[in-house]
């Protein structure tokens, strides 16, 4: 496949069986692998539509700044985007974010503002909120918002995996800024009658929601219940598990985030079966495992790398 | 036998201390009913009285999946299951400080 530039080749990822993990011969996973994107994960997707929306709409001009809170494959995929149309980007992020993905930021060519770590993830919003408040002739795309993010999903995942399997039952996808769920699982229920739209949404260890007042919690905007059939809650133990599974089994190399993905889908697999209904379950694997090997995921015992993971943010 | 909640950090002032509380009831409903009569308060901290559904930053799940998605709090519950009790936290693939993707 030929490209004018890198932007160019956003998307278009396989869809591959993973036959040693699908439970029967009618009840079959399949995975699409987002880590084939430029910058290697699913969010060059949304990058990428909310950048060209936010031209669309002349927000963005020559010369613009670009602020997003993100320390992670957000904040990659929209320096690769920014640096290409000559916009600058700041991305917000937590003191304690690693220095493997401030390098990575800094590489594509982020400028970085930190946010305090003992406020997490909510703080480094409240810090990029401040900040455009502060620089009006900033741009904040704000993921977690903006509906260009799920249009991504909704213009391009959709339709790719509907044309790659014409006969999917299910759509398992992890559940963050909810872009991925929401615009994919919009375009499939619109054409797919009866399709399953599950969330897999990560649990993680309780230092993680200590500090969170209940009343104080944050829901995206984007996110619409609506669109989901359900929700399932997935730990670290399970997700590692199925992470080391899916390159154990299937040569996979994939993210936690994307074990949580497979762990959910067995579960629904495992109920069609049961059931006796034939199943095809497209998952999501949202990017391969290079950025997490400092983690201690994918060494030792299951035990040893859940103990690693205690306290983060791992998806 | 009972129904097992697990209950977050941040409401175990209403348990005196403990992670894990149990309870009965046929209904999740039922099961606030039981358990509020044994830690006082506990139910407000989770359902609003005015509307009587979930609060909207709460997530419960039965055997881990959202009861949002399995009736609310009219959830059919079973002796053995478990209940988890969580804050919506942003997260996710989305904002991570020490390692997570995305």
């Amino acid at each position: 496949m030929r490209f004018d530039s890198l932007v160019d080749s956003v998307g278009r990822t396989p869809l591959v069986g993973l036959p040693r993990l699908s439970p029967s011969p009618d009840v079959r996973l399949w995975a699409k692998l987002e880590q084939d994107n430029p910058t290697g994960s699913i969010k060059d997707r949304a990058a990428l539509w909310m950048i060209a929306d936010g031209e669309k709409r002349g927000l963005l001009t020559p010369g613009a700044t670009v602020l997003e809170p993100t320390s992670g494959n957000t904040g990659i995929s929209l320096a690769m985007v920014c640096r290409q149309r000559g916009y600058r980007l700041v991305c917000v992020m937590p003191e304690n974010t690693s220095a493997e993905r401030r390098q990575l930021l800094a590489m594509w060519g982020a400028e970085i503002v930190y946010s305090p770590a003992s406020g997490g993830s909510n703080e480094a919003v409240a810090v990029a909120k401040r900040l455009a408040a502060e620089h009006p002739d900033w741009v904040m795309l704000y993921q977690y918002g903006n509906p260009a993010n799920a249009q991504a999903h909704y213009e391009t995942t959709g339709p790719e995996l509907l044309a790659d399997l014409p006969t999917i039952t299910h759509f398992v996808a992890g559940l963050g800024t909810t872009g991925t769920l929401m615009g994919t699982g919009r375009f499939l229920r619109e054409r797919v009658p009866g399709i399953r739209i599950i969330a897999a949404e990560p649990r993680y260890g309780e230092i993680v929601y200590g500090l969170r007042n209940i009343d104080e919690g944050f829901i995206p905007e984007l996110y619409d219940g609506s669109v989901l059939t359900t929700r399932i809650s997935v730990g670290p133990k399970e997700s590692l598990r199925r992470t080391r599974q899916m390159v154990e089994e299937e040569g996979i190399f994939a993210g936690i985030s994307s074990g949580c993905i497979l762990h959910a889908a067995l579960i629904e697999a495992d109920r069609c079966v049961r059931a006796g209904q034939r199943a095809d379950i497209a998952v999501i694997v949202c990017d391969g495992g290079w950025k997490y090997l400092s983690t201690g995921a994918y060494a030792g015992t299951l035990e040893e790398a859940e103990a690693a993971l205690e306290g983060q943010l791992w998806a | 036998m009972a129904v097992q909640v697990r209950v977050p950090t941040i409401l175990r002032s209403y348990t005196g201390g403990s992670k894990v509380v149990e309870g009965v009831g046929d209904t999740l409903a039922a099961l606030f009913i039981d358990i509020d009569s044994h830690f006082p308060g506990l139910r407000g901290r989770l359902v609003s009285e005015d509307a009587g559904e979930l609060h909207r930053f709460v997530n419960i799940y039965v055997n881990d999946e959202d009861v949002r998605f399995l009736g609310g709090l009219d959830a059919k519950i079973s002796d053995g299951d478990t209940v988890t009790i969580l804050p919506a936290v942003a997260g996710g693939s989305a904002m991570m400080p020490a390692t997570a993707g995305i």
